[in-house]
């Protein structure tokens, strides 16, 4: 990866995760539940693999990969694919219509989304399903996917973790939306054995290594500084709708959208923030 | 509808210890409370892993419990599938599945969160038993039904929220029998689930026409009432099916095959989701239009 000559730029992240944060509280606006917590969660990692790490097949070169597993948390997936230019903005408005193409969950078939997914534990078997795919054409394709804790719960995903290293899968990186939150509760409580993660998966033979989630910086560095002959998952400890003083770790936000005065508070929130 | 079965759950429990509830990290709301503060042992949740739900209702079970599962229906069902035909269904355990949201309730969630063919799915397996109220109140009764019986697996396909009370004058709920919520002579309407708010206006409808109409709760899906089903065709002039889910292995074809086995005389029209995943992200009531299910349409069809 280049990371000497692409340095990232932590003020522009800044700025850009601020506008997605806008727009998804925009369209919540639309419909009664869009995951807002789940989106905000992982606003920093999905922008800082779209927006830093993920080649998009410049120059003709080599176009990487994204499968969002935490399928729910796909409105800052919108976002990002809608400044892109890969989504349109009359579709993002159509979000949760009877006649637009986005719902609540990625759909296959949907500019920019690469696998349906909204059923949890899902996405890690399709990302080593992806990364095999590419190996064997030969090409240097990178899959990133991002995963919730309570994808984490699956069986399925161990299943894939004990895959993608066993098959010496390298061109995987995956990310875990560390928030400590599944719908019921807070994973330290309900889960104790859950942690620690980092641990789980160096012992499953992967690299792995915990960030700040928040840190746009931090997560392009734990990426980039990889060393890159096993698959990698970043281990990010978030806060469930981060920025926004209200839904941070408070369950209600997974799902419900806010109000005109929630909305509002929200809005002023996220200008102070800049 | 959730609610409901969950303050039926909760009475149940009072009056019998060996009422577990095991969950996926999705909660029936309302009343569960209750149920999880006063026996905290007796409600389980697993988190996000419900081929486990499915395992630990199980070792429950054959311990001598009587355990309910509940998660959303297409998680509660098709998620760990093995492990209920296995692990109830061939050993035969008294356990209730409980899938909440079923149908294409979920609408704006899309196609991984619609459980359009869970009847044929759970009907395909030896001895499972299959039951969807149509109504709170029904869901009540099977709730009753689910926690007493101790002859094998059931799956509990239930709703969500909202759903109104349509049974305050139909005869009594039976586990296996249909149930008329009004008795005419010209039309019959089968239904089940909570398309039954439909099944109701153009029951409706048919009436302010003049027609005299039948409208049954088909409650029980497996074991089916057959000769109930028999009945229905016997008596009326035109029957009526209609279901929210797919055109294989639910309602519909089986009342096909019984007109044929009876030989029946009288016209059969039938209305199913369709064998398709529809994209479409409207409402509940939109999602059903898309399939080709509203009671404009269905009108002009039977007419
Ligand atoms: C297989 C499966 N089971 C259950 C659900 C319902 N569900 C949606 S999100 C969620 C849990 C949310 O917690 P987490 O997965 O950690 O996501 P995040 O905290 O990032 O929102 C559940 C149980 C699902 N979508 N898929
Ligand atoms: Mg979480």
């Amino acid at each position: 990866m280049a990371t000497g000559k692409n340095a990232f730029n932590a003020d522009a992240a800044k700025l850009r995760v601020n506008r997605y944060r806008k727009r998804i509280l925009e369209v919540s606006q639309q419909v009664q539940a869009l995951h807002i917590g789940s989106a905000y969660s992982c606003t920093e990692i999905v922008d800082v693999v779209y927006n830093g790490l993920m080649r998009h097949g410049e120059a003709g070169g080599t176009r990487d990969i994204f499968l969002m597993s935490k399928g729910h948390g796909c409105m800052i997936q919108y976002a990002i694919l809608e400044e892109r230019g890969t989504l349109t903005r009359a579709e993002m408005n159509g979000y949760c219509t009877p006649t637009g193409r986005l719902g609540c969950h990625p759909d296959h078939g949907n500019p920019g989304i690469e696998a349906a997914t909204g059923a949890l534990g899902h996405g890690l078997a399709m990302a080593v399903g992806m990364a095999l795919a590419e190996r064997g054409r030969k090409r240097d394709t990178i899959v990133y996917t991002v995963l919730s804790d309570g994808e984490l719960q699956e069986g399925s995903t161990w299943e894939a973790t004990l895959m993608a290293s066993s098959f010496g899968v390298k061109n995987l990186v995956a990310f875990v939306d560390n928030n400590d939150f599944q719908s019921l509760g807070r994973t330290s409580q309900t889960h104790p054995s859950f942690y620690p993660v980092v641990e789980k998966y160096l012992a499953f033979g992967w690299e792995s290594v915990e960030v700040d989630g928040h840190d746009s910086a931090a997560i392009h560095d734990a990426v980039a500084s990889r060393k890159g002959d096993k698959p990698l998952m970043v281990v990010a400890k978030t806060t469930k709708g981060k920025g926004i003083s209200y839904m941070e770790n408070v369950p209600i936000w997974h799902y419900r959208s806010p109000n005109k005065d929630e909305y509002q508070q929200a809005l002023k929130e996220l200008e102070a923030a800049l | 509808m959730r609610n409901t079965f969950s303050e039926a759950l909760y009475d149940e429990a009072k009056k019998n210890p060996d009422i577990y509830i095991v969950v996926a990290d999705i909660s029936p709301g309302g009343t569960i409370a209750k149920f999880s503060t006063e026996y905290p042992e007796r409600f389980i949740n697993v988190g996000v892993a419900e081929q486990s739900m499915i395992g630990i209702a199980a070792g429950l079970a054959l311990r001598g419990c009587q355990p309910f599962a509940y998660t959303i229906a297409t998680f509660s069902l098709y998620r760990p599938f093995e492990m209920v035909r296995d692990d109830l269904c061939y050993q035969n355990l008294p356990v209730t599945v409980v899938g909440m949201g079923s149908g294409v309730i979920y609408s704006t969630l899309g196609g991984t969160h619609h459980t359009q063919e869970d009847i044929a799915v759970a009907g395909a397996i030896p001895n499972m038993q299959i039951i969807a109220p149509c109504d709170p109140a029904e869901c009540t009764e099977a709730t009753r039904h689910c926690a007493t019986q101790k002859v094998g697996p059931i799956y509990l396909r239930i709703g969500k929220t909202g759903e109104p009370n349509l049974t305050k004058d139909a005869e009594p709920w039976q586990f296996g029998k249909l149930r008329y919520l009004r008795r005419g002579s010209d039309v019959c309407i089968l239904s089940y689930g909570v398309i039954m708010k439909m099944a109701t206006q153009i029951a409706d409808s048919l009436a302010v026409g003049g027609k005299s109409v039948s409208l049954v709760s088909c409650h029980t899906l497996k074991p089916l009432d057959r000769e109930g089903i028999a009945q229905a065709l016997r008596t009326h002039k035109q029957v009526i099916v209609i279901e929210e889910h797919a055109p294989q292995g639910g309602l519909a074809p089986q009342t096909k095959q019984i007109a044929w086995d009876i030989k029946a005389t009288c016209r059969l029209d039938t209305f199913t989701l369709q064998d398709k995943f529809i994209h479409n992200y409207g409402s509940h009531d939109d999602l059903l239009a898309a399939h080709g299910l509203s009671p404009q349409r269905i009108l002009v069809a039977i007419a």
